[in-house]
């Protein structure tokens, strides 16, 4: 398939097709992973700068991997590092980088429509590793491929995505692709931490954990960021953790084999108990497999778009 | 009857050309247009058919002289209020240092006076506390003294209730009506959009409707209590609207405004392509919704909404440029506030009278300010308006240095090409 976007700025902008062609793309890079040298040329001489102006282990490093392997230069530029400390502009931020001529940037940023800003004004391709509440491609995506892994089609499978989904770029994206998909979405958390008007998105939206999680097929816990106890949007950890942390008893009510999802980090004992974490339905560390594989899959495809291979 | 020092001649009224006779500033006669006729000493201006209009009232400017004159000054502001339509225009307290001692009012009208000595005619607005802090009351007589004509904390809401019915108390001692800007201040302050399906699919922090209508509610109920007026400032949606009609219809003596950009567009801006997260179109109260908008106007044209008002607010390229959440809200709008909402009268949307109410009758009654209504000895402002000129908005069209509005591109259509103010050619 010939890539025609320049930007990944949220699943939104992909059709369906288009998203299988990344879990194709995706699929081909997996065999690199078992190899014993895990390189090819593919993107020897391009540079990839990952532009995280908000703290990411995970992503960063995923995003890292997945450039190097492809034989991409990978830089790397932090809040802390970069001279957005000194006051400067996202702009001036981002044409200090244009001027260093790459040929994709990976951005995180913390305010919602960030990536877009930097995509409007930037001649290489930006890809969204975040903005704000608003998208996060990149793991919906990855979120998505491991269940497909596991599934193949996720048409008619039931995904509850739990937790604090008003501040939540991933539960955002993975409502639209997972729709885009064909599965049906239902989303559980407290009132305080649904987004306003999420009654008008395609999705059951459902306050009680015990009714939430029957006959599910996949349960995508979120984190929980601890300060929004600070904000007032909790009482306290303690009965978030006992009202909407998952535990075992809410695994049995859900369909046999259904699978328990974590983008990470997680918070054990608050929004998943630890043993879930770590128990055979979990597929928290098949998700970080998954996002290197996407994200060279996604490289490969922006940096390479314009039949430059 | 006066000898007329001005005649302008041939200008369209009501799809009539008439002939307008002034003298010493003052109208004396608005009749017919003849074919042949003898000015005597009389300076002639031929209007060519223009549409002639009442110079319009702004009661709610920030001009941003003296501190910020990096996005409008008093020369600019005046400028493209000039060319804007506008004779009349109030600007807000929110400079700095705050307009909260006689001083700032003074240097704000000596500028006035040295840029634009035959105006517009520029009314500044005081504090309402002391460095708009909400906590000690501004010295509003002073204030009033030295020229201000109403009094307002815009900007940054009073929180407390006691310090904000002290403030209507006292100011009502100078014969000065108090403009509240309506936002609960714990509920999404200067968000900069509005709470709802937009705000969730973008990810954006947001301010609901409520934050404006809740101090709506409080103060229709301490204008009732007290029995004396207050205005409210850009009003932006249904609730509030509801709450001021209940009001009114009470006797309760609460007017209020909206403004150009919540009769015309909406929260959907934010989520278009192409505008997406557009921080030209982050204002506070935030763009509502379609049946926000539509409410508008209908409460403009019955009267429950008393006057429009620009809220102008001017800031430079680089302030808008960037992340949305770092932007500051506002947008221009002395330039075009006329296209825009004679646009609406054009379409049949807002009534010939609703608009000749919002720009002139009201607010100068509301604020006791010069009125023009083409009644013998009224002021004689007014201005000839090419209502088919189309122009489109640019850096290079606005007068204004904030060129932050949301109509960048946009082809408007009607221009002022000639502005009288108090007889004497301003533009």
């Amino acid at each position: 398939m010939k890539w025609l976007h320049k930007d990944l700025l949220d699943v939104s902008q992909l059709s369906r097709s288009e998203v299988m062609a990344i879990f194709e793309t995706a699929g081909r890079f997996q065999e690199l992973q078992e190899r014993p040298v895990k390189k090819v040329p593919t993107l020897k001489g391009r540079s990839v700068i990952l532009f995280f102006a908000e703290p990411s282990t995970r992503t960063k490093t995923s995003f890292d991997v997945a450039g190097k392997r492809l034989s991409a230069d990978t830089f790397s530029l932090s809040k802390s590092s970069s001279s957005l400390t000194k006051g400067e502009s996202l702009k001036d931020t981002a044409l200090t980088l244009q001027a260093m001529a790459p040929d994709a940037i990976v951005i995180r940023h913390w305010c919602s429509g960030a990536a877009r800003f930097l995509a409007d004004r930037l001649d290489c391709s930006v890809i969204n590793a975040g903005d704000g509440r608003h998208a996060h491609p990149t793991q919906a995506l990855l979120d998505s491929f491991t269940l497909h892994q596991e599934w193949g089609d996720l048409a008619g499978k039931t995904v509850l995505i739990l937790g604090d989904i008003a501040h939540s770029r991933v539960a955002r994206s993975n409502v639209i692709l997972l729709n885009k998909l064909g599965a049906k979405v239902r989303l559980c958390g407290p009132r305080t931490l649904l987004p306003p008007a999420v009654r008008t998105w395609p999705v059951e939206v459902y306050s009680d954990l015990n009714e939430a999680v029957r006959n599910v097929d996949a349960v995508m816990c979120l984190r929980l960021q601890l300060e929004r106890q600070k904000d007032g949007l909790l009482p306290d950890l303690r009965e978030y953790a006992r009202t909407y942390g998952l535990g075992q008893k809410h695994v049995d009510l859900a369909n046999q084999d259904v699978k328990i999802m974590h983008p990470g980090p997680m918070n054990r004992g608050v929004e998943i108990s630890s043993d879930l974490a770590d128990a055979a339905g979990s597929l928290v560390l098949d998700q970080v497999s998954s996002g290197v594989v996407i994200r060279m899959a996604l490289l490969f495809l922006y940096m390479t778009r314009k039949g430059e291979e | 009857m006066a000898k007329a020092d001005l005649i302008v001649r041939r200008a369209k009224m009501d799809g009539k050309d008439v002939d307008v006779f002034v003298s010493r500033g003052k109208i004396v006669e608005v009749k017919k247009s003849v074919r042949s006729l003898d000015p005597g000493d009389a300076i002639v201006e031929e209007a060519f058919g223009l549409t002639l209009m009442a110079s319009m009232t702004d009661v709610h400017v920030h001009l941003r002289e003296p501190g910020y004159e990096y996005k409008e000054d008093v020369e600019s502001g005046l400028r493209a209020a000039a060319w804007g339509g506008f004779s009349n225009i109030m600007c807000m307290a929110n400079t700095k240092p705050v307009n909260d001692c006689d001083s700032v009012t003074e240097l704000m009208l000596e500028k006035a006076r040295k840029y634009w000595p035959k105006g517009p005619r520029l009314f500044p607005i005081g504090a309402l506390t002391k460095g708009l802090s909400g906590k000690e009351l501004a010295p509003m007589a002073e204030l009033a003294r030295a020229g201000c004509a109403a009094f307002s904390n815009d900007g940054v809401p009073v929180k407390s209730s006691k310090i904000f019915r002290l403030a209507v108390e006292y100011a009502s001692d100078w014969d000065r009506v108090v403009i509240d800007h309506c936002e609960d201040p714990y509920l999404g302050v200067a968000a900069g959009v509005n709470e709802g399906e937009v705000s969730s699919r973008l990810g954006l922090p947001a301010q609901p409707d409520i934050a404006e209508a809740l101090q709506v509610g409080r103060d229709i109920l301490l204008a009732e209590y007290l029995d004396l007026p207050i205005h409210l400032a850009h009003i932006s949606c249904k609730k509030s609207v509801d709450l001021i009609r209940f009001a009114k219809q009470r006797g309760v003596k609460i007017t209020a405004e909206t403004t150009p950009h919540y009769l015309t567009m909406t929260e959907d801006i934010l989520e278009a392509e192409g505008t997406q997260y557009d921080t030209n179109a982050k204002v506070n109260p935030p763009l509502r919704t379609e049946a926000d908008r539509l409410c508008m106007i209908e409460a403009l044209n019955d009267g429950t909404i008393d006057c429009l008002a620009t809220d102008h607010a001017p800031h430079a390229l680089h302030e808008k440029e960037t992340e949305f959440d770092v932007a500051p809200c506002g947008i221009t709008g002395l330039d075009t506030a006329l296209s825009v909402t004679w646009q609406l009268v054009r379409d049949g949307v807002l009534t010939r009278e609703a608009f000749t109410r919002a720009w002139t009758t009201a607010p100068t009654a509301i604020f006791k300010l010069p009125v023009n209504t083409f009644k013998p000895g009224d002021p004689a402002d007014f201005f000839l308006f090419d209502e088919d000129e189309q122009w489109t908005v640019s850096a290079t069209t606005l007068y204004s240095k904030g060129k932050n509005t949301p109509l960048l591109g946009s082809t408007l259509k009607g221009r002022v090409k000639t502005h009288f103010i108090a007889g004497k050619k301003i533009v």
